[in-house]
């Protein structure tokens, strides 16, 4: 069972946008929300309201100051599981909790089999995997599995929680196997990246780099005229010589 | 990462009991112990129980150990399922040698077999353990050529060490096997080459991963900082992968280990062994609690030194 398919007929994932996120943590509460009571709950906190506050989360929202040579930039970076066609974290389970979905690449935690051990997380160099101090077991995206698939939601809600929500429709969700697919072309049309690709994990999920804050400016066009005058001749000729200079 | 006192434990004392058992079963084979096998028998259960120590204490690990079992099922893919069944298998011949030592007064040949077995499969074992953290990318201090060879010299180092108490006490210092003594000043002296090793070599590794390639724009981005966390207590990843406390006193732990763990257990046992009688014996007692110590204060460092890629995301600049 933590053997990896060889291969997934569909790649669902997340396509984000970093050049419209604004960093307003909605994504993330949100997928706090709806997974505190879904398949994933439930998502513990551990003294919420006290000064160490802490709990599990399966997107978090990191802000970062670059530097692009051009003046630098704001980046507002949302972090959450990129569902990886060679995702290190299932073959490190001893136990066969962990796996990856043959039909659509989603991987998932089947949390009656889930010891607590740990390793998985260790062997995700993207942190997308928490423990949970409540529950003693592993935490992790699931891609709302249970609203993609829920029909008991209209079919224009049948996306994850962080995609519907956010205000800026700076998330889509849909099939990175399929080339043809809208956010398959969003990654073309943009550069989408995968993160630190030396993990040779082949993260599913892509980031579209923000663009860039100093675009060259444009040179004003010159006014070229437009008008062919080539076939005059005699007073209008001698008018449109002079008038031209 | 956080060095977890269950997993320090368990790494060191089943490594050091797997030693012990490599060289009871290599050195009784080779008729080099010189000790009625009946005592080698009762040194090989104490071997046992040293290992169970550890294998206890790594349940301690778990959020629920009383699922453990079910870490046997995925010996196909997992390091970690892979240590748990061979540390089962390696309990098979090792019970049948102690007990065949202790049963007949003149053990059958195949008692000497038993003891190869033995000592096959626990080299095995010790290879598994080291290797759930050599096979993990994330965490380079781990993730190269060193870490299994560390793992088995330490364990040798620390096996060796015992199986000379053992026969120093039984035979009241007058007379430490040779073979014993030889034995574990090379795998001492040859453990703290490796263990210098690695170290050197993860000083001197450069960083494959920045900031910069985990926000996905290694070239783009000269440069990059953590402006604002996610979250304003620590979180699992940080309290688990993002420890840091030891790093400052690394020096100093580093100097601590090579003392405790190789230098002085290298004096004691000399000076013990050619010493003999009742002094040298507590000597070389000495040794063994000294090498174990500093075996523990080396597995604390393995981990607490190790950096974790995820650490990139809260603020550290190359892993």
């Amino acid at each position: 069972m933590t053997m990896l398919p060889a291969s997934t007929e569909k790649k669902l994932g997340l396509v984000i946008d970093l050049d419209i996120c604004v960093g307003c943590h909605a994504c993330a509460v949100a997928c706090k929300s709806w997974n505190s009571t879904g398949t994933a709950a439930p998502l513990s906190d551990i003294t919420p309201y006290g000064a160490e506050a802490t709990g599990t989360w399966l997107n978090r929202i990191h802000s970062f100051e670059v530097d692009d040579g051009e003046g630098g930039f704001t980046l507002h970076f949302p972090r959450s599981c990129l569902h990886c066609d060679d995702a290190p974290c299932v073959p490190v389970c001893p136990t066969g909790a962990s796996y990856k979905r043959e039909k659509d690449g989603i991987v998932l935690v089947d949390e009656d089999l889930c010891i607590g051990c740990g390793l998985c997380a260790w062997s995700c160099p993207y942190g997308a995997r928490e423990l949970d101090d409540g529950t003693g077991t592993m935490k992790k995206c699931t891609l709302c599995v249970d609203r993609i698939e829920n029909d008991d939601l209209e079919e224009i809600d049948r996306v994850p929680a962080c995609v519907k929500t956010c205000p800026t429709s700076a998330r889509h969700f849909g099939d990175l196997g399929d080339p043809n697919s809208e956010v398959s072309l969003l990654v073309a049309a943009r550069d989408g990246v995968a993160l630190m690709p030396e993990s040779g994990a082949k993260p599913v999920n892509r980031y579209l780099p923000p663009r860039s804050r100093h675009p060259e400016r444009p040179s004003a066009p010159a006014r070229a005229r437009t008008e062919d005058t080539s076939g005059a001749t005699g007073f209008l000729a001698w008018l449109d010589q002079a008038l031209s200079d | 990462m956080h060095p977890a006192v269950s997993i320090v434990l368990f790494t060191s004392l089943s490594g050091a009991g797997y030693g012990a058992l490599i060289w009871l079963g290599l050195l009784h084979g080779f008729g080099l112990l010189r000790l009625p096998p009946v005592l080698v028998g009762v040194f090989a259960v104490i071997a046992m129980v040293l290992v169970a120590m550890g294998l206890v204490s790594s349940t301690f690990h778990l959020r629920h150990p009383e699922r453990a079992w079910r870490a046997l099922s995925q010996w196909r893919s997992s390091w970690l399922s892979r240590e748990g069944v061979m540390a089962l298998i390696t309990y098979i011949p090792a019970v049948l040698f102690a007990g065949a030592l202790i049963s007949f007064d003149e053990p059958p040949v195949y008692v000497q077999i038993l003891g190869y077995v033995t000592a096959a499969c626990a080299v095995v074992t010790i290879i598994c353990t080291a290797m759930i953290y050599r096979s993990l990318w994330t965490i380079p201090q781990w993730h190269n050529a060193w870490t299994a060879p560390c793992f088995l010299a330490i364990g040798l180092a620390g096996g060796a060490l015992i199986v000379c108490a053992f026969v120093a006490v039984s035979t009241g210092g007058s007379d430490v096997a040779p073979a014993a003594g030889i034995v574990a000043l090379v795998a001492l002296v040859g453990a703290a080459l490796l263990k210098m090793g690695a170290w050197r070599a993860s000083a001197s590794a450069t960083p494959q991963s920045t900031i910069a390639s985990a926000i996905g724009m290694p070239q783009r981005a000269k440069s990059a900082r953590l402006l604002e966390s996610p979250n304003s207590a620590q979180n699992y990843l940080q309290k688990e992968m993002a420890f840091k406390i030891a790093r400052k006193h690394a020096l100093k732990l580093r100097r601590l280990v090579l003392l405790l763990g190789f230098v002085a257990p290298v004096l004691l046992l000399t000076i013990g062994i050619l010493l003999g009688s009742w002094f040298g014996t507590f000597l070389i007692l000495l040794s063994a609690g000294s090498g174990l110590a500093g075996t523990l204060v080396e597995r604390w460092l393995f981990f607490a030194e190790a950096t974790h890629k995820v650490s990139l995301y809260y603020g550290t600049e190359a892993v």
